[in-house]
């Protein structure tokens, strides 16, 4: 691998980490706008990210060591997964380790570790949401695959890049297909990054939480990597999304000037924008469902995903 | 020709949104939802009708995808809508219906479907034949809804969905019927919609409530 | 060259003298644990025979033994397939023997003497029905095998629950037994040779191929603990000492695996492309079935046990789509789903042998096998919790661990399904991939539970304080799975590369093992790639970068303190998630499953108590009316015993007459 992949990979990585929180705050802004509120700052985040890093760790007396790992696990899987996902460039020396599939394990590896650390206090909030967590888990995992199956079907690869490359190279008519698989993905967006109808971000209510419940025992620095690695990992469904049904602008393979990446760059900014403001949008007409409605909730998604598949396979001929 | 494919491609869509909303339609609880959907339902009707039309060339296809318009988007939601505002039914919600399990076998009849009409759309010569097993899903789903639901409501929408499905497989795969037929049917709708509304009527003056179930006592033992 | 073959054999040999030299000192624990060790140095020899077999590319080599009855010697051979399956019992079985020599102490049911020789039977006789090459010797071991493992798991056998578990074990072990026994009566197709050559060459037509086929499939499923012939798994399985217990659910269970591949793939020309689909099915409902079971079971051997079907069940569903490709002319893709299907064998064998000992250790440490009595022991047995978090996290099917790559191989395999020529096949088996991914992620729910509740927490017991951790014999025997988990892992190639002597030789086609040193891309270079080692190097590497960058830019102090809990002060452990807590979710969604009876309290009751008894409808469903059916026979049959001398007499003498009459005819 040359070095100039080698840099552009970094920068990728580098960009992702940099970004994500300040696309949770979009949200967060968005959300507050369509509420009446007055929102709070952009770079809030960041600040809470700041206060935090700075703060001494409390730590519960018989926490063990998988609790102290889970926080830089959880980080390391969602940064090392930005590195993977062609946010900005298809042409990544990283790419080819994980496909689409892959990626899914991975994300699998952080939610495992995290219900893990959750259930180590043995607090009865704690493994509430290490259990609630898991159950819409594993409701997800069989839609999103199903959007990816789908996405094999039309572009023969489980690749992301060879899907942005492939998207690029055939530029094909919007395959009905694709409609399903992009609702069905939004709807697995939102339940595995704790949204709502499924969790409420804002929640302080203990026994409705899910994501939250996990890391109330966190506190300082670890709080901060758990929450950055959250926000890291709304950004990269967003860009597994962009992959997969709004691949303009990404550069591949073959651009490799400035312009094109500069472009790309671009293109992620306004498409981070306009999909913070669609999510929050969405967020804010739907109400949270009851934790065992969360079930017919992705069912939903699966449907749906499985529909788009069956659709493509009908009219494929 | 490129415009015919365009067009074809815009019809495939359509048809899959009108399978997606018959999902929605098995999924959801409220009454007043539905309704919302099976208007949804005959604005892509339209639609794809008006395609229909455009492509075939055909001046009476428009006719019929007007009369869409007029009854099933406008007319027949704005009916059903006053009927259960009358019958102050607004709020009414299914109660014990396990939707993950409904909509599995939903997904066994859209697959069942699409391999009975691969074979036929084969013989079709019409550009939109790929479309022939969606509506026969969508007439499968809508029986499927009548079946798993109580509520005297929600058993017209389920018929006016079918019938939907019914009209989207005429101008799939043989561009329509005749006019005469199609007026025929759409005033058969629209009394048939009357004559249920006052049914509802008289079955909530005998039961207080729209439930069907009710109407189990009826029988003779 | 049949030097390899000659070296297995002396080493099956040794597992047996092994065996019977523990008889010198029937009580001597010492003795026995030197045997135990020594048995893995032999499993570890066999390991790396088979390795080499298959890395030299798997040329059979044939022997014929001067054993057995006159006119009927023993015939053995060792091919891909058989190499393969050695491998498996001889990595697996090192780390279980080494586990074993440390577990095993005098005074718990049969001798140490007793045990060690059924013990290293039982190792042989795997090895041998790997090895048969005619039918005659392959049941002799088959039944070795059942019989040595159903006194293992009757080794506690003064417990009536044990005896009972070990009676439905015996059962249906010979029930199966008939089933292959008649299969091979099939295969042999006229020609009353029953070696395995005489069958490859006998042809039969599709009716036959498919009797002895589905006749297989009994018998080698109800050994492999298919549903619905999987009563007994989670009886027998968690009555075993738990070596045992591993040995049964990592190894035993794939020697049927082994029968099912030989006979369908080697032994039968002729296949159906419904085979595969019926496989597939069976399959992936026993994968979903024991995923469901899995998540509501309090007890963990038993959870474990469930475990196991549904990994069964997902190894079958690899084979059915091998079947379904392969009898559609598509090799690549029918190789990809045997390789898909070997791998998870192999990574079966490796995880869930780790986490059977690991709860050996559990129970030796703690005495409580019930979910409901364990909690924290991450912080009185860290070896065990570490190796056994390696085993979960496998188990789970996640990156970069064992567990995942056959998963993600098997996926890759069901991507390619549009393409098999059966127009509402092809659309439902898509289905077939979800299921899997369902299955897949339940498993993940279930370990969280399984290592959640036993490891982390609050101790649920007061007496948990004391567990001490493992002695050293056991952590390396857990350490060496554990390896083999984290190898397989992140140099997916290794077992691939074994799997593809194997798929070379039965399709004819294997995938590519390897695109480049780092990572793999089983169908083509530019196409779905996955590499174990970059992504273990990389979550490695970030988290080393983000620690030293957060200590460099931030601190590192931390306040030891009380739990926070929302600041509620008065939490007790009994606060925690139970098992039935955690499972809860999957017993309200998969409600339809169980047969529940639940006793709840009122809320008046003084002391009150909740109860949650779940059963198999199954149980009820055939096994029940199975049982009562042959009850009723056996009374219908038992109205001519009179228990009158002259009467039997006059049986014999009616029977003596009949013969003559028949004969004079």
């Amino acid at each position: 691998m040359s070095g100039i992949t080698f840099i552009r990979q970094l920068a990728e990585v580098v960009l992702a980490i940099a970004i994500a929180p300040l696309f949770s705050g979009w949200i967060a802004q968005c959300r507050a706008w369509l509420q009446n509120r007055s929102a709070p700052p952009l770079l809030q985040p960041y600040r809470m990210l700041d206060k935090l890093f700075h703060k001494d760790a409390a730590l519960a007396m018989d926490a063990s060591a998988l609790f102290r790992a889970t926080p830089y696990v959880l980080f390391g899987a969602m940064a090392l997964a930005a590195a993977i996902i062609p946010s900005l460039v298809t042409d990544l020396p990283l790419a080819r380790v994980a496909d689409a599939i892959a990626l899914i394990g991975l994300f699998a590896t952080a939610r495992v570790f995290q219900s893990l650390a959750a259930m180590d206090i043995g607090t009865a909030f704690g493994t509430m949401g290490a259990r609630r967590e898991m159950m819409v888990g594993f409701l997800a995992e069989p839609a999103l695959l199903m959007v990816l199956f789908n996405a094999f079907l039309v572009f023969g690869s489980t690749a992301l890049p060879d899907l942005v490359d492939g998207y690029a190279a055939h530029r094909a008519a919007v395959d009905p297909s694709v409609i399903f698989a992009a609702v069905a993905f939004l709807m697995v967006l939102l339940a595995e990054n704790a949204r709502l109808p499924i969790d409420n971000p804002a929640t302080h209510l203990e026994l409705t939480m899910i994501h939250e419940a996990m890391l109330l025992e966190y506190s300082a620095r670890h709080l901060a990597l758990v929450e950055w690695a959250s926000s890291l990992k709304l950004f990269n469904y967003a860009c597994i999304g962009f992959a997969l049904f709004l691949p303009w602008g990404i550069a591949t393979h073959g651009q490799d000037g400035g312009l094109p990446l500069f472009l790309a760059f671009a293109a992620l900014i306004g498409k981070l924008a306009l999909a913070g403001a669609a999510l929050a949008f969405v967020e804010s007409l739907s109400a949270k469902l009851r934790i065992f409605r969360a079930p017919e909730y992705l069912a939903m998604a699966f449907l749906i995903a499985v529909l788009g598949l069956l659709v493509h396979l009908l009219l494929r001929a | 020709m490129p415009t015919s494919h365009l067009i074809a491609q815009v019809l495939n869509v359509l048809a899959a949104g009108l399978l997606l909303i018959s999902f929605a339609m098995l999924s959801r609880r409220r009454t007043q939802r539905l309704i919302t959907l099976l208007a949804w339902q005959g604005a892509i009707l339209f639609l794809s009708t008006c395609l229909v039309a455009h492509s075939s060339g055909l001046s009476e296809i428009y006719y019929s995808a007007a009369l869409t318009l007029m009854l099933k988007v406008i007319a027949l939601p704005w009916i059903l809508h006053r009927l259960i505002y009358q019958l102050g039914a607004q709020w009414d919600s299914e109660p014990l219906v396990n939707i993950p399990a409904t909509m599995l076998v939903g997904l066994v009849l859209v697959i069942f479907a699409f391999g009975l009409a691969q074979p036929i759309s084969m013989l079709a010569t019409t550009i939109t034949r790929h479309t022939l097993g969606i509506a026969l899903a969508v007439i499968l789903l809508a029986f499927l809804m009548m079946i798993t639901r109580r509520k005297a409501i929600t058993q017209v929408i389920g018929f006016l969905a079918m019938e939907n499905g019914l009209f989207f497989a005429a101008t799939s795969a043989t561009y329509g019927m005749p006019m005469v037929i199609e007026l025929g049917i759409a005033l058969d709708l629209l009394v048939g919609v009357f004559i249920l509304g006052i049914f509802f009527f008289q079955i909530r003056e005998q039961f207080d409530s729209l439930d069907l179930h009710h109407l189990e006592s009826l029988k003779e033992d | 060259m049949v030097h390899d073959l000659r070296f297995l054999l002396i080493l099956v040999t040794i597992w047996v003298v092994l065996g019977l030299a523990g008889l010198l000192g029937l009580h001597s624990i010492r003795l026995e644990r030197l045997l135990f060790l020594l048995g893995a140095l032999v499993a570890f020899s066999v390991a790396v025979l088979a390795g080499m077999f298959l890395a030299a590319g798997g040329t059979a080599q044939v022997l014929v033994l001067p054993l057995g009855l006159p006119d009927l010697p023993f015939h053995i051979r060792l091919d891909a397939l058989s190499a393969f399956f050695l491998l498996l019992v001889g990595v697996a079985g090192a780390g279980i023997s080494t586990f074993a020599a440390g577990y095993f102490r005098s005074g718990e049911g049969t001798a140490p003497a007793l045990l060690g020789l059924q013990y290293h039977v039982f190792l042989a006789s795997m090895a041998v029905v790997i090895l048969a090459d005619d039918a005659y010797l392959f049941m002799v071991a088959w039944e070795t095998m059942a019989l040595s493992s159903y006194f293992l798991v009757t080794s506690q056998h003064r417990i009536p629950d044990i005896r009972r578990a070990g009676f439905l074990y015996l059962i249906m072990a010979h029930v199966g037994a008939i089933c292959i026994l008649l299969s091979f009566g099939v295969l042999q197709g006229g020609s009353w040779q029953f070696t395995f050559d005489a069958m490859r060459g006998a042809s039969l037509t599709p009716f036959w191929a498919t009797t002895a086929f589905l006749l297989a499939l009994l018998g080698f499923g109800a050994k492999a603990g298919l549903v619905p012939l999987h009563v007994w798994l989670p009886e027998a399985h968690p009555a075993a000492p738990s070596p045992v217990s591993a040995m049964m659910s990592g190894l035993m269970l794939k020697t049927a695996i082994y029968g099912m591949l030989r006979i369908s793939f080697d032994l039968l020309h002729v296949r159906l492309w419904w085979w595969g689909a019926l496989l597939l099915a069976l399959g992936l409902f026993s994968a979903l079935y024991g995923a469901i079971f899995a998540a509501v079971q309090t007890d963990m051997k038993r959870l474990l046990a469930y475990s196991s079907i549904e990994n069964i069940g997902v190894i079958f569903t690899g084979i059915g789509l091998a079947i379904l490709f392969e009898t559609s002319g598509l090799r690549l893709f029918a190789a990809l789903a045997f390789t898909a299907a070997l791998v998870h064998a192999l990574n079966h064998a490796l995880f869930k042998s780790l986490l059977f000992l690991a709860t050996g250790s559990v129970l030796h440490a703690t005495k409580q096998r019930s979910l409901g009595k364990l909690g924290g022991l991450i912080r009185h047995m860290p070896w065990v919790a570490t190796l056994a978090l390696v085993g979960t996290l496998s188990i789970a099917g996640l990156p970069p661990l064992n567990g995942f790559v056959s998963e993600w191989l098997l996926l890759q395999s069901f991507l390619f399904t549009p393409q098999l020529p059966h127009a509402f096949l092809n659309m439902l088996i898509p289905l077939g991939a979800a299921a899997l991914a369902l299955t897949v992620a339940l498993a993940a729910y279930v370990m969280v539970k399984f290592y959640g509740v036993i490891f982390l927490g609050q101790p649920r017991e007061a007496s948990l304080a004391n567990a001490r951790d493992a002695n050293w014999l056991e952590r390396l025997g857990l350490g060496w799975l554990a390896l083999g988990c984290i190898v397989i892992g992140v140099l997916p190639q290794l077992a691939l590369r074994s799997a593809a002597a194997v798929t070379g030789t039965l399709l004819g086609e294997s995938v590519r093992p390897s695109a480049t040193v780092w990572w793999i891309a089983p169908i083509a270079s530019g196409q779905a790639s996955y590499s174990g080692l970059i992504l273990l190097l990389g979550i490695v590497g970030v988290v080393g970068v983000a620690f030293v960058l957060v200590r460099f830019l931030a601190h590192g102090r931390v306040r030891r303190t009380a739990t926070w809990d929302c600041g509620y002060p008065w939490q007790t452990s009994r606060m925690q998630d139970t098992a039935e807590g955690f499972g809860q979710p999957i017993r309200h969604m998969f409600g339809g499953f169980f047969r529940m009876e639940r006793d709840l309290p009122s809320p008046t009751d003084r002391a009150p108590r909740y109860r949650i008894h779940i059963e198999d409808r199954l149980w009820r469903g055939i096994y029940l009316p199975i049982a009562r059916g042959v009850q009723r026979l056996a009374d219908a049959i038992g109205v001519v015993q009179s228990g009158r001398l002259s009467i039997y007499l006059l049986y014999s003498f009616l029977t003596l007459i009949a013969l003559l009459i028949f004969v004079l005819l």
